[in-house]
């Protein structure tokens, strides 16, 4: 057993009521025993909001503060439908990746599951946006809130000047493309508030004068027909930044919106490909942190068993053939790996001696902090997903070719599957497989100033989706006519559409 | 560390602005559905919102995303019974696969976007671009109450309205006013006399000068009155004119033979709509239903929709107690009278001019506002052009016709509509 040692206490208070009291009471409890497990964590704000209030922080995606948009007055209303007519419950909680971290605790939670979510969220999930490799490089969590102050009130400023109707239409134009408003490859900057605010300024004039360099409309002397011509040099993955810095008819203030929507779908990149990690852990540690209390003897029975049953409720994955199936529960697979992480540290079968000869007898717990710090979900399945998860979950594979007329069944939970369903479900959790591969192509710089872009599909998956309303959207905010082409995999490009005015 | 904050008396709604916008954006698409949604509603639920569908294509904001077909690879988990290499038909009702991605964006189904307009939401969307017929000119006209209120302070009035404080206050400052100066000298001439008495040998004749000299003062002063009439100060009431906000409404319907049930749906939504129309503008809003087949009668609710009578028809009966309702209980100079008449059109022949006579002559001049609809599928007979001759000269009459129950809105909106200024 690891040094970590149990300070026996007398039991905390168990009603089923909360109180600021209780609940300053479990936090205390809770980051004492989070302390011996090295939880790293942001400074903890809890906030305890009401279910109306719940349901705004949900529809404005999770964003303490956003800017206004008529669809997230429809999330709203969709959300508040669903949950009038009970067809689903909120989150327990709703955690922010910011500094301090900001955890929201719903009213009518009861005093166990506060401290259920307590744990979850504020040392959970606030341990891992402060640890995680991408969260460290992609996101800045002392500036997100300074950042949403400036980009709320940047918007509605420009809805007082060009009206908000305007403002409105080129956001959902931006919103359309926000999914590829994103550097993949390359590292962000951290810049703070004041600094962001004094370099706006300074882009838009400058912003401005490189488009007009671009778009100077008499040739330079030196102009020859070779290289210059291909603009851009190398294809560009980020379209939005691209629209950024080269559409030629923007007006600054719309070069900021770019920028802005840009920026926060930067902000959630690390979430999305970190779900099941996040989740597990966050998951992994209510359980470990409230056992460890309840081992100290400051838990009650029955606080215990609500907490058990709140816990065997989220770690629930259904099978394949349930009517409540709908894919991988990433609480349950995520929470399943790290426990597995821990049993292969500590009680190692045969298997786990072949299979992570290096895991085998190491401290569990620098062995999870080390896999919580430097994976995501792709790397992290694909490098700790071990045999006794596939079995438990009794994984199976399939291939849908859509050129067959059935299904195969590719590999199952045995000694042949193994390696296939490990590399199968980490490409399963690969966004840029998930999502399709557009990149910016080309620009007639000299001539008719079309922007093209290339859909290259991946194992032959057209591209789905309103394709048509996209490129319209995408018409707006370059202001010249756009196509969109596909490379096949033998290297034909055929035209999928294209978009030359505003209709 | 950790800090809490309570944020629960903090505004919930966070997400008002934006569902506002949601509103504005597809009002067209919402105000379309309220108007279907009218011809559903019963009399019962005048007060609740609606429930407003729109199809979700017209709202789904465009996203590229991985479209059907292709070669997928996905795992699952829970086997039961298979075996690598296995081959099993392929699900018939298959979505597109993604089990994982934000729920938000693949959450586009094909069913409808339902959700709840409130109460007033849905009663602005319902009568917008409506107004009452003509209420400007008439309000302007006679539709007026007085009302006392107070305004300031007067010099006269009745005894009744003395204002105790004013008075006194202005009784004070009048002997402030003309005792002030006759005190100064008092003083002075006390104080010259204290100081002659303190000399060694006061002169007597100046010492009697003064104190006769103090003995005046002190009479005038007294004598300057408690209170005068001049201080008197009284209440002061205007008579302010009120546009009175209460309307009667009155529902004629004919229940002779010739209307069934349909027929008399049909009108009932149509007064719902009035009555919803007209209780947005007026505090309070009364109903009046008469029915009538050969004679007409004033009955409740219930029995006005509901009980069945057959017989004859004749109109005039149903417009002669109307105007006797209105001779004893709703005094036109007080009451906004409005009416609405159904009926499908059937009338004994010899009696359409007489209604006609007493419409324009009697009662027309006493209304707001005189509806009448004709709910029938067939030409329109006697009544209708009798009621057409009028429109010329009397613009608070209109005449719609209905055919189906789609057309109550519109037509609704057609007899209701803003009148260009």
């Amino acid at each position: 057993m690891s040094s970590i040692a149990f300070n026996m206490g007398s039991c905390l208070s168990d009603s089923p009521d909360w109180s600021f009291d209780l609940l300053h009471d479990y936090q205390q409890q809770i980051a004492r025993v989070a302390a011996l497990y090295k939880l790293d964590t942001y400074p903890n704000q809890i906030e305890v909001i009401t279910a109306e209030q719940m349901m705004d922080a949900y529809s404005s995606i999770g964003m303490p503060l956003g800017y206004h948009h008529w669809s997230y007055g429809k999330k709203f209303i969709q959300t508040e439908q669903h949950y009038k007519r009970g067809y689903m419950g909120l989150a327990y909680e709703i955690v922010i990746n910011a500094n301090p971290c900001i955890a929201y605790l719903m009213e009518e939670n009861t005093l166990p599951m506060q401290a259920l979510v307590i744990a979850h969220a504020c040392y959970g999930h606030n341990s891992f946006f402060k640890n995680n490799y991408l969260f460290r490089t992609w996101t800045d969590a002392s500036s997100i809130i300074d950042y949403l102050v400036f980009a709320k009130n940047y918007v509605s400023r420009c809805e007082e000047k060009y009206g908000v109707a305007t403002v409105e239409d080129f956001l959902d134009s931006c919103h359309a493309l926000m999914n590829y408003g994103v550097d993949r490859y390359k590292r962000p900057q951290k810049i703070s508030m004041e600094e962001e605010q004094k370099r706006q300024e300074e882009r838009e004039a400058f912003l401005q004068s490189q488009v007009n360099e671009l778009w100077r409309t008499v040739p330079g002397k030196a102009q020859v027909a070779t290289t210059s011509n291909i603009f851009p040099a190398e294809p560009q993955e980020n379209i939005l930044y691209f629209i950024e810095k080269h559409a030629p008819l923007l007006q600054p203030w719309q070069r900021e919106l770019v920028r802005i929507v840009r920026k926060i779908a930067q902000y959630f990149y690390p979430q999305k490909q970190t779900q099941v990690m996040n989740e597990g852990w966050a998951t992994f540690w209510h359980y470990t942190l409230l056992h460890h209390l309840y081992t100290e003897g400051r838990l009650s029975d029955r606080f215990m068993l609500e907490i058990l049953h709140s816990h065997t409720n989220v770690v629930l994955q259904p099978e394949y053939n349930s009517k409540f199936y709908s894919g991988i529960n990433p609480y349950a697979l995520g929470f399943a790996m790290f426990s597995d992480l821990r049993r292969i540290c500590e009680q190692p079968t045969a298997e786990d001696k072949v299979w992570f000869p290096d895991l085998v007898g190491s401290n569990w717990l620098d062995t999870l902090h080390f896999a919580m710090q430097n994976f995501k979900d792709e790397s992290f399945i694909s490098q700790y997903l071990s045999p006794k998860v596939i079995r438990d979950f009794r994984l199976f594979a399939i291939t849908d070719d859509s050129k067959e007329a059935s299904l195969e069944v590719a590999a199952i939970h045995n000694a042949e599957g193994y390696q296939q369903i490990r590399q199968r479900l980490s490409a399963q959790y690969n966004l840029s497989q998930l999502e399709p591969n557009i990149q910016v192509q080309q620009v007639n710089i000299n001539t008719d100033r079309a922007l093209t872009l290339r859909y290259i599909p991946h194992n032959g998956i057209p591209l789905g989706g309103n394709i048509k309303e996209v490129m319209r959207h995408l018409h707006r905010l370059w202001g010249f006519e756009v196509r969109l082409e596909q490379q096949s995999s033998e290297g034909n490009i055929s035209i999928l559409a294209s978009c030359s005015e505003l209709s | 560390m950790a800090h809490f904050i309570d944020r629960r008396l903090n505004g919930k709604n966070k997400s008002a602005v934006n569902r506002q916008r949601f509103i504005r954006r597809y009002k067209q698409q919402i105000k379309q559905a309220v108007s279907d949604a009218i011809s559903k509603r019963s009399v019962t639920d005048l007060s609740s919102g609606e429930s407003i569908s729109i199809p979700a294509r017209d709202i789904s904001e465009p996203l590229f995303h991985q479209g059907k077909g292709g070669k997928r690879e996905r795992v699952h988990p829970g086997n039961d019974q298979f075996s690598e290499g296995d081959r099993i038909p392929r699900p018939q009702s298959e979505g597109a696969g993604s089990g994982k991605g934000d729920a938000s964006q693949d959450g586009e189904g094909n069913d409808d976007f339902v959700f709840a307009i409130s109460k007033d939401e849905y009663l602005d969307l319902l009568f917008e671009d409506l107004a009452l017929p003509d209420l400007k000119h008439n309000q302007l006209d006679k539709l007026v109450q007085y009302k006392n209120v107070r305004a300031g302070y007067r010099a006269e009035g009745v005894p009744a309205n003395i204002d105790i404080v004013r008075s006194l206050r202005g009784s004070l400052a009048r002997r402030v006013a003309m005792s002030s100066e006759k005190k100064r000298q008092l003083r002075q001439a006390e104080q010259q006399l204290a100081e002659l008495e303190q000399l060694a040998v006061p002169d007597e004749l100046l010492r009697r000068a003064l104190t006769k000299h103090i003995t005046e003062l002190k009479q005038k002063i007294a004598a300057v009155p408690f209170i005068d009439s001049f201080d008197l100060r009284f209440r002061n009431y205007q008579k302010r004119p009120e546009p009175t906000s209460k309307a009667v409404m009155f529902c004629l319907m004919d229940v002779s033979g010739s209307m069934d049930q349909a027929t008399k749906e049909m009108a009932k939504r149509f007064y719902i709509l009035l009555y919803l129309f007209l209780s947005r503008t007026y505090k309070n809003v009364e109903v009046v239903y008469i029915r009538h087949h050969t004679q007409a009668k004033e009955v409740d609710e219930q029995e006005f929709f509901y009980s069945q009578e057959t017989g004859g028809t004749i109109v005039s009966s149903a417009l002669k107690l109307m105007l006797e309702i209105v001779q004893q209980r709703y005094n036109p100079q007080e009451w906004n009278i409005y009416a609405a008449q159904a009926s499908d059109g059937d009338n004994w022949a010899e009696d359409s001019a007489p209604c006609a006579k007493l419409l324009a002559e009697q009662l027309l001049p006493l209304l707001r506002y005189y509806a009448y609809i004709e709910i029938t599928p067939r030409a329109h007979q006697s009544l209708w052009e009798q009621y057409q001759q009028l429109l010329a000269n009397h613009p608070n009459l209109a005449i719609q016709h209905i055919r189906e129950i789609s057309d109550i809105y519109p037509v609704f909106r057609e007899l209701f509509k803003k009148q260009a200024a």
